[in-house]
């Protein structure tokens, strides 16, 4: 056991070396993030009247905080089809470690990720204008909550990973998937406007119930939509918690057998 | 006693339709080198898989170093080093990463993997470009540093998987320095390889794969032997052709093959037979272009051992 949290460990030291070597990787998988606030901020910031205090921008953030961190799992996933492809993995599970240890690493990595791009946005969002009014408790609970989320959808990139095998590939299906569920959802614009039976999809997705969540605990009264008047929309909170360990309820056997069981 | 040994291993893909093996057998004595031989597609990589513990056979049994491939994969992780087709190292790291990485892997302890990178990237020539990422290499420095992450913990027993495929003649040149190096320092190593003179270069033994078998195993010269011995090759001008092949095929053992203008005859006599012919040619006058004494090569040895080229097989594959 000490030693798989050891490898593990060793793993996500790989990934920051990675990073550390080619820091490109770094400046782009940052520069992103920025630049949708910068465009959501000013483009649709003027148009979209919200009521809010504070304006837009303030229902915005919560809503790229949760795309960003959903879009981590397309880089999870063909990092991980990058090193089957490479034979890296081959030489991983010939080597005396715990079978976990390149995936938990990896998730870790990624996690580790998220918090650096987190950390960069909410520097963006406040030169913005964003300005949480909750208790700083609360504000660092949604920022945990965030990595949390991240940290669960990073299974279901490692899955993807190990399924496709093809980085390109993968990343092409991981943006396929993650795109319309972020935009299908509460993230940068009312539910209410969308066709009814759109509205009960969008408020059950996971996206929004984690922006929703996360808008409670950056001090927001206004919930952007709602009007279904769901489940989910109504305690936000729970609904993501019940989605992140169902996800990984889901994933982390699927992925670990599909580890075990990979060979070219 | 045997370091490797594999007993009727069956591996079938895609629910039984691909026979990537069919009972296959074979076993390396300690401190030796055998050389898996065959085209692409004979099964030689899916043998190393098995027997490295990254996969398991549908049947049959394997073991290496006296342990249990599939029952105790674990333990024999421990014991092997495995350096395969495709360098399997990370390229965006540096070489000096990669093998400080795999030392702490293998739980030597950071002040140790450091030592151990710098003894190997010094042994293969890599100082050098240690702190270059691996992006940046050549073929051949690639697969010396993938070499060197499989000798971190000095392995009982070695697998290289086609340790030059892809390689210009010089990184092969090199590659087989470095392998002869490690074999005169003792290890146990199992080396598949589709080039044939590869194989005669490294190997104490030989077993010659295809569909999945072994068809033929032995050192270098039983194989060449089994084939057929010696043969006498003579060119002559096309006008003396007929004359020549009736003065050869006296002298032939067996049956002689005639081109347009090449006598190839199978003789038992060696020199004693090539004196004779060109005694006999001179005295009826016929002056060869050519004569020698040709041993069989390895090629030679798959043609006829599989009724087809291996580097034919190898433009289908």
């Amino acid at each position: 056991m000490k030693n798989a949290i050891t490898d593990s460990l060793i793993i996500t030291k790989r990934q920051l070396l990675q990073l550390a070597r080619v820091p490109e990787v770094l400046i782009f998988s940052t520069i992103q993030p920025v630049m949708f606030v910068l465009l959501f901020r000013f483009v649709f910031g003027g148009s979209i009247s919200t009521g809010q205090p504070g304006g837009y921008v303030q229902l915005l953030m919560p809503g790229i905080f949760v795309q960003t961190v959903a879009f981590t799992l397309a880089a999870t996933a063909s990092g991980l089809a990058e090193d089957m492809k490479k034979g890296l993995i081959d030489r991983f599970r010939s080597l005396p470690i715990a079978r976990s240890a390149l995936v938990v690493g990896r998730t870790l990595g990624d996690s580790l990720l998220n918090i650096l791009v987190l950390i960069v946005m909410a520097g963006a969002g406040y030169a913005v204008g964003w300005r949480p009014t909750a208790s700083v408790l609360s504000i660092f609970s949604a920022f945990v909550f965030l990595l949390m989320f991240g940290y669960a959808l990073s299974w279901t990139g490692i899955y993807a990973g190990l399924a496709v095998r093809d980085a390109r590939t993968v990343q092409n299906v991981s943006f396929l998937i993650t795109f319309p569920m972020t935009f299908l959802s509460n993230a940068f614009a009312p539910t209410t406007g969308m066709p009814k039976a759109l509205q009960y999809v969008a408020e059950w997705n996971p996206v929004s119930t984690m922006v929703a969540a996360c808008r409670q605990l950056f001090g927001l009264e206004n919930q952007f939509g709602a009007t279904a008047n769901s489940f989910p929309s109504q305690h936000p909170l729970t609904t993501s918690i019940f989605y992140m360990i169902l996800i990984m309820v889901i994933f982390i056997p699927l992925s670990v057998r599909k580890y075990k069981n990979s060979s070219n | 006693m045997k370091s490797v040994i594999a007993e009727h291993l069956v591996k079938t893909y895609r629910k039984g339709e691909v026979k990537a093996l069919d009972d296959l057998s074979l076993d390396v004595e300690e401190g030796t080198v055998l050389s898996v031989l065959g085209p692409n597609g004979a099964g030689k990589t899916t043998t190393v898989r098995i027997l490295a513990t990254l996969l398991k056979p549908d049947s049959g049994n394997a073991s290496v170093a006296g342990i249990d491939v599939i029952k105790n994969p674990d333990k024999v992780r421990e014991l092997i080093g495995l350096s395969g087709q495709y360098a399997a190292v990370d390229e965006t790291l540096t070489g000096w990463d990669n093998l400080v990485m795999f030392g702490r892997l293998y739980h030597l302890g950071k002040t140790a993997s450091i030592k151990r990178a710098e003894d190997l990237l010094e042994r293969f020539s890599l100082t050098e470009s240690a702190r270059r990422p691996i992006k940046t290499y050549s073929g051949g420095m690639r697969r010396r540093l993938d070499l060197a992450a499989s000798l971190i913990v000095q392995p009982r027993v070695l697998f290289l998987d086609e340790p030059t495929t892809g390689l210009d003649p010089r990184g092969r040149q090199e590659m087989w320095e470095v392998i002869q190096e490690l074999v005169k320092g003792g290890v146990t190593l199992l080396l598949t390889t589709q080039y044939l003179e590869e194989a005669d270069q490294l190997a104490d033994e030989i077993a010659v794969i295809d569909h999945g078998k072994v068809i033929a195993r032995g050192t270098s010269d039983a194989l060449k032997k089994q084939v057929g011995g010696e043969r006498l090759e003579i060119t002559v001008e096309n006008a003396d052709i007929a004359k020549a092949s009736e003065i050869v095929g006296r002298i032939s053992a067996s049956a002689i093959h005639v081109d347009i203008r090449t006598i190839s005859a199978p003789v038992l006599t060696g020199s004693v037979a090539l004196m004779d012919a060109l005694r006999a040619l001179d005295e009826a006058k016929i002056h060869p272009l050519d004569i020698g004494l040709k041993r069989p090569s390895l090629d030679d040895v798959f043609l006829s051992l599989t009724g087809h080229k291996a580097e034919e097989e190898q433009a289908k594959a």
